[in-house]
C-alpha cells in the first residue's frame, strides 16, 4: 500500500532527527546548507551530515519580518525567522552553515545569520563561462573544504572525496527513479507525493537509509503502474511545474492545481529535476565538482540557457500538457525569467505556460485556483 | 430547452437566461454577504433546464445547488465572442479584480493574466474613490469627463489613493481633475496588461467597469484600437456561462 510506505518514510523522518542527535553525540558534526550550489560532497567526504536548510513554510515568516522586509522572498524570510526562533531542529543541529552568493536577497540575509551561527558564504559567479568563472569558483570551493576540515578535524582526501561521489550519485539517480516514476502516462504518482518524499528524504542523515527507501518506492509504483493502477486516467492535463523551490509548506499551487483535476508530473527547479546529475569520478574530484555544481541552471546565471535546456529534456520525457512558471515573491531573477521561458515555450514547443507569483501564505488561495483552472480549461 | 448562466461576483450576481441561444432574460442584484441566498432569490422565477455557474462563489453554488462550473476566464471568452465574434481580445475589469483574454477566433482561451491580489485598478477602487469624492458609483465617469483638467494620481494601492485624493482636496483641488485623474490611473494599468496579452485588434470591454463612460474614451484615446462594449458589459459572464450550458445540452 502506498500509505504504508509514506508512513514508513514518515517514521524515518522522524527516527532521523533522534539519529542525528546521537550521531552528535558521538562527535559527528552537521553542516547545513542553503542552496544547491554548495557541493555536498564536501561534508560528506568528512563524515559530516549535510542538511538542506531553505525555509519552506510560512510559520517564521512574520518574526524574519521584525528584521527583514516585508517584500522580500518568502523563501529568505522563512529560512531566517527559523534561525531567529531557533523552531527549526535541523538549523539548531547545524555546526555551521554553508551558503552562497545566489541572489541580493539571500546573500544579505545571510550577513544577519552571523549572529545566530557561523555562516561561510560562497561567492558564487553569476554566469556559467568557464573562462572567467571557473577559477575563482573552485577557490571557493576550496575554502569550502578548509572550513569543513577546520570543524570536522578531517582530511579530505582525493579518495574520500571520490567515496562522496560515490554514494550521493547514488542518492541523485534514486531521486531521479523516483521522479521519473511520473513519466509513465497515466502517472502511477502524485506531484505531492513527489514532494513528501524528496523533502523528508533530503534531511535523512543515513543516505543509504534513504536511497533504500526511495528504491522501495520506485519498485512499488512500478508495480502499480504495471497493474494499470492511477489516480489518472489517459485524459488528465500533465502539468509540469517550472521556476522557484518547493517544499512541505510551499507546495500550494501543486495542491491547487490537483484538486482542480491535474497531474502535476515533474519539478523543474533545486528540490527537483535540477538536483539530478552525475558526477564524474577523476583524479582530479574538485575541479569535477566545481564544474558540475556551476552547471546548476538557476535564474540568477546571466545567460541562463541551462534552464531551458533542461526544459526541453523534461518536457521530452514527462509527456507535458502545460507548464506553471512559478516565482515566489520578489524573486526577481525568476521574476523577470518568466517573460523569456515562456516566449520559448510557446515557439518551440507550442506549450501553453502559466506565470505564477505568490508567497507561503493561503491569502490567495482562490484568486490561485481561479487561474489554474482556468489554464486547465484551455489545455 | 433553456440553459441559464449565473456569475456570482464579488459585488454583484447576474443571471441569463438562454433560448435557442437568444436571451430571453437577464436579472441582476448586490452580492451582499450571503452569495447562496442572493443567488436563490434570483433563480426562484427563473424556469431552465441546465445550469453553469462562474465567478468566485462559483465553488459555493456547486456544492449548494449541484450546478456545474467553469472559470471567469472561459466564461468571459465566450460571452463576449457571442456579442462580438470578430474580436480577439477581451478587457473585464470587474469588483474585485481585472483580466485580460486573448481567444484564438472561435472564442476559445488561449492567453489570459490577472491583476494581484488586491483591488488596484478594478471596479473595487473606483467605487472607493467616487465616494472620496462625494460621487454616486453611476455619475463619476460622466464628471471625470466634465473638465479637461487631469490631476496625475500616483498611488495604485486603493489605501494610499484614498489618502493622496484626501490631501489633494486639503490643497483645494477641483473635484472633478482628481476624479479625471483617477480614471486615468487605473487605464494605464489596464494597458500594461492588455500589451502583454495583445498588442492588436479591437478589443471587448465587459465587466461593470465598463459601464463608465469615461473609462471607454481613456481606453479608446491611449490604445488607438476599437473598444467594444456590450449592451449589458457586467452580464458578459453569466451569458458565456449561459452559452457554455446550452453548448452541453446538445
Amino acid at each position: 500500500m502506498s500509505q504504508d510506505l509514506m508512513n514508513t518514510l514518515q517514521q524515518a523522518f522522524e527516527q532521523n532527527v533522534i539519529d542525528i542527535e546521537n550521531f552528535k553525540k558521538a562527535g559527528r558534526k552537521a553542516i547545513g546548507c542553503y542552496c544547491l550550489y554548495s557541493p555536498v560532497e564536501l561534508i560528506v567526504a568528512a563524515d559530516a551530515i549535510p542538511l538542506p536548510l531553505c525555509g519552506t513554510k510560512n510559520d517564521p515568516v512574520s518574526a524574519a519580518e521584525e528584521v527583514l522586509p516585508r517584500n522580500l522572498c518568502p523563501l529568505i524570510k522563512s529560512s531566517y525567522g527559523f534561525a531567529a526562533l531557533n523552531t527549526c531542529p535541523f538549523f539548531r543541529f547545524s555546526d555551521m552553515i554553508v551558503a552562497d552568493t545566489t541572489c541580493d536577497g539571500k546573500k544579505k540575509m545571510f550577513e544577519l545569520m552571523q549572529q545566530y551561527k557561523k555562516v561561510h558564504v560562497l561567492q558564487l559567479p553569476q554566469n556559467q563561462n568557464l573562462t572567467t568563472s571557473l577559477a575563482p569558483w573552485l577557490a571557493e570551493v576550496h575554502t569550502m573544504k578548509s572550513e569543513i576540515e577546520a570543524l570536522t578535524g578531517v582530511t579530505i582526501t582525493t579518495e574520500r572525496i571520490n567515496n562522496a561521489i560515490d554514494l550521493l550519485n547514488r542518492e541523485r539517480d534514486a531521486k531521479k527513479a523516483v521522479m521519473d516514476l511520473a513519466r509513465i502516462k497515466p502517472s502511477p504518482i502524485k506531484g505531492s507525493e513527489l514532494i513528501n518524499i524528496l523533502f523528508k528524504v533530503g534531511f535523512l542523515a543515513d543516505k543509504e537509509k534513504g536511497i533504500a527507501l526511495m528504491n522501495t518506492m520506485v519498485d512499488h509504483y512500478t508495480a502499480k503502474a504495471e497493474r494499470g493502477e492511477s489516480p489518472y486516467t489517459n485524459k488528465t492535463p500533465r502539468v509540469l511545474i517550472s521556476g522557484v523551490p518547493m517544499g512541505i509548506g510551499s507546495d500550494k499551487v501543486a495542491r491547487i492545481l490537483e484538486e482542480s483535476g491535474a497531474s502535476v508530473v515533474g519539478f523543474e527547479n533545486c528540490t527537483g529535476y535540477k538536483q539530478v546529475f552525475t558526477v564524474a569520478k577523476t583524479d582530479d574530484p574538485m575541479d569535477v565538482l566545481a564544474r558540475q555544481y556551476l552547471s546548476i541552471p538557476c535564474s540568477v546565471m546571466s545567460p541562463n540557457q541551462g534552464r531551458l535546456d533542461l526544459l526541453d529534456d523534461m518536457i521530452k520525457k514527462f509527456n507535458v500538457d502545460g507548464v506553471i512558471d512559478l516565482t515566489w515573491q520578489a524573486c526577481h531573477t525568476y521574476n523577470v525569467e518568466s517573460f523569456t521561458v515562456e516566449k520559448w515555450l510557446n515557439t518551440t514547443h507550442q506549450l501553453p505556460m502559466l506565470h505564477l507569483e505568490t508567497d507561503y501564505s493561503d491569502s490567495d488561495t482562490e484568486q490561485l485556483r481561479v487561474r489554474i483552472q482556468a489554464f486547465l480549461e484551455m489545455l | 430547452m433553456r440553459a441559464a448562466g449565473i456569475d456570482i461576483g464579488s459585488r454583484s450576481i447576474e443571471l441569463v437566461i438562454l433560448e435557442n441561444s437568444r436571451i430571453i432574460e437577464a436579472l441582476k442584484a448586490d452580492t451582499g454577504f450571503d452569495p447562496m441566498a442572493v443567488a436563490a432569490d434570483l433563480m426562484k422565477t427563473a424556469r431552465f433546464d441546465r445550469i453553469v455557474a462562474t465567478g468566485y462563489g462559483r465553488n459555493l453554488f456547486e456544492i449548494a445547488f449541484e450546478g456545474e462550473t467553469v472559470t471567469e476566464i472561459k466564461a468571459h471568452a465566450r460571452g463576449a465572442h457571442y456579442v462580438f465574434p470578430d474580436a480577439e481580445t477581451i478587457l473585464d475589469i470587474g469588483g474585485q479584480d481585472s483580466k485580460v483574454i486573448r481567444t484564438n477566433g472561435i472564442g476559445k482561451v488561449i492567453k489570459f493574466e490577472m491583476n494581484d491580489r488586491c483591488a488596484a485598478g478594478t471596479g473595487k477602487f473606483l467605487e472607493i474613490m467616487a465616494r472620496s469624492l462625494g460621487f454616486s458609483i453611476e455619475d463619476f465617469g460622466s464628471a471625470a469627463m466634465k473638465t479637461d483638467a487631469e490631476l496625475p494620481i500616483n498611488s495604485m494601492c486603493t489605501v494610499f489613493a484614498e489618502s493622496e485624493v484626501t490631501s489633494l482636496l486639503a490643497r483645494g483641488e477641483n473635484r472633478l481633475s482628481i476624479a479625471r485623474g483617477l480614471h486615468s490611473s487605473v487605464v494605464r494599468r489596464a494597458m500594461s496588461m492588455l500589451k502583454r496579452v495583445s498588442d492588436s485588434g479591437p478589443v471587448v470591454f465587459t465587466g461593470g467597469v465598463a459601464n463608465n463612460p469615461c473609462m471607454v474614451r481613456y481606453l479608446e484615446d491611449l490604445t488607438g484600437r476599437d473598444i467594444c462594449v456590450p449592451e449589458q458589459p457586467h452580464m458578459a459572464g453569466a451569458l458565456g456561462a449561459a452559452l457554455i450550458a446550452e453548448e452541453s445540452m446538445r
